[in-house]
């Protein structure tokens, strides 16, 4: 813990927290969403997140980029505790990669601008690096023929991919999903998987809200169940999967689990 | 038809002063517009406050009294300046309101998930605003803005109550020597319709140039 605010990462081949929440409290007015909630994630580690509508998952996420403020705790990611707004919270968010549920990319833009936008407007990057680095994370992710293309030309997959392009195109440490493919049509589901599955065996650090169990089993390290604002329980996705401890976990799985 | 040959050049004068109002008053209200509504959404209070108030200030008032005040209270107040430039000011302030109404309808088509996303790939909000929020919200708005630009054209007429010499003005003027008020007055309000109708289909192709590709 010592000298943390210098914000550089210790030796490679430590296990050192790339996010650490201590005793997160989050409130929405008088309604307390997010309850004590302590998580370590290690630097390369993929953490599923699950559990009923309305636990809290999406504010975690929201909470680990400061999309939403907390009512106290602090939340640190690769040891540098969350700042306040300003350039210096803007930096931060540019080391957290989001994708959301509903893609959120810019509609009036190439899919290829989209990728570069921030490179260019927030890291500075020359317009020729970050056309060249994009084609190659749209190529990565399947979606290289689609770079002249507009958003709303695409498939809801294609579209994902493409959001995921943009956030890895700012080498973001953690990358946070929350509920990728939950807005997707069932054939698309898994060519976002393949994609998200692959971006874990290469070593990033991830944050996965959703339910796809096969995702968890196959890349997940953990999985953490949510339930009224709490972690209830983690444990490795065959331990969890197959007999989870608390009742209110296995009510939940059992309605999730195919039977 | 000799009357408007014998006076061609007053006419297209007077023409030419309608157009400049309408062009430099219409360029001015955009910019001023813009500014506003970006007051308007700012996340500063202040700011949203006194946006707010000057859209209610100027929506609520006629812009025939907003120009008698100007030019007959500014001097009053030791500000001297000559009629057209008054007016011209009083015009771009006036539109600038329904040009923020504009732009801020276009602002609420920008789903609040592009802006999140933007702030979470670590855009300010200045960037956010200028990359993402005003370059489609002024997309939304070209037609709505088109709208009033129409509006503003016709409501320079209105600088003739206070003694600009524009289209309207020079048309009163003819009729007082001539006397045939409706040969003049419509041939007035067709070339109003004309400068009406250059602006809407201005603004239509505009619209489709810079159209979002679906
Ligand atoms: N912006 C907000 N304002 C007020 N309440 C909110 C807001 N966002 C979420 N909530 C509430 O916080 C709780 C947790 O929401 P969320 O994190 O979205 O849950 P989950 O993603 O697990 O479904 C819910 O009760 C939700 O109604
Ligand atoms: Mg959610």
């Amino acid at each position: 813990m010592a000298s943390s605010s210098t914000g550089t990462s210790t030796p490679a081949g430590t296990a050192t927290a790339m996010v650490q929440l201590t005793d997160v409290q989050k409130h929405f007015g008088s309604h307390h969403v997010l309850k004590d909630v302590s998580l370590t994630i290690a630097a390369r580690e993929v953490v599923v997140v699950v559990g009923p509508s309305g636990s809290g998952k999406s504010t975690l996420c929201r909470c680990i980029n400061r999309l939403e403020t907390i009512t106290s705790g602090t939340i640190a990611v690769d040891g540098v505790d969350l700042p306040a707004e300003g350039r210096a919270l803007a930096k931060l968010r540019a080391e957290v990669g989001m994708v959301f549920q509903s893609f959120n990319l810019f509609a009036h833009r190439t899919i290829l601008d989209n990728v570069t936008l921030a490179p260019i407007t927030v890291l500075g990057r020359s317009r020729k690096d970050a056309r060249a680095e994009g084609l190659a994370l749209l190529e990565r992710v399947g979606i290289a023929d689609k770079a002249d293309h507009f958003p709303a030309q695409l498939s809801g997959g294609q579209q994902q991919r493409a959001a995921i392009a943009r956030a890895l195109a700012m080498k973001p440490k953690v990358m946070l999903f929350d509920e990728p493919t939950s807005a997707l049509d069932p054939e698309m589901v898994s060519e976002v998987l393949d994609v998200m599955t692959s971006l874990a065996g290469d070593g990033m650090t991830m944050v996965v809200v959703t339910h796809e169990m096969g995702f968890a089993r196959r890349a997940a390290d953990r999985v953490i169940f949510m339930d009224d604002g709490r972690i209830v329980e983690e444990d490795t996705p065959a331990d969890f999967f197959d007999h989870a401890s608390s009742p209110r976990a296995q009510a939940f799985l059992s309605k999730i689990l195919p039977h | 038809m000799n009357i408007f040959v014998d006076s061609a050049g007053p006419l297209l004068e007077a023409l030419g002063t309608t157009v400049m109002m309408a062009v430099i008053a219409g360029v001015a209200a955009i910019v001023l517009g813009t500014v506003v509504t970006a007051a308007r959404i700012s996340p500063i209070p202040v700011l949203r406050g006194l946006a707010f108030a000057y859209v209610q200030f100027f929506v609520n008032v006629p812009l025939l009294v907003l120009l008698i005040l100007a030019v007959f209270a500014l001097p009053d107040a030791g500000l001297l300046l000559p009629l057209t430039p008054t007016a011209i000011i009083v015009l771009a302030l006036y539109e600038a309101a329904y040009v923020a109404e504009a732009i801020r309808s276009g602002v609420n088509t920008v789903g609040t998930g592009q802006i999140e996303a933007s702030r979470a790939l670590g855009f300010t909000l200045v960037q956010s605003l200028r990359l993402v929020v005003v370059p489609q919200a002024l997309r939304a708005a070209v037609q709505p803005i088109g709208n009033v630009m129409i509006a503003l054209t016709m409501n320079t007429a209105l600088a003739a109550a206070v003694g600009v010499v524009e289209l309207t003005s020079e048309a009163n003027k003819l009729n007082l020597v001539e006397a045939q008020p409706i040969l003049i007055f419509t041939v007035a309000g067709l070339i109003y319709m004309a400068l009406a109708l250059v602006i809407g289909l201005g603004a239509g192709r505009i619209e489709k140039r810079v159209a979002i590709k679906r």
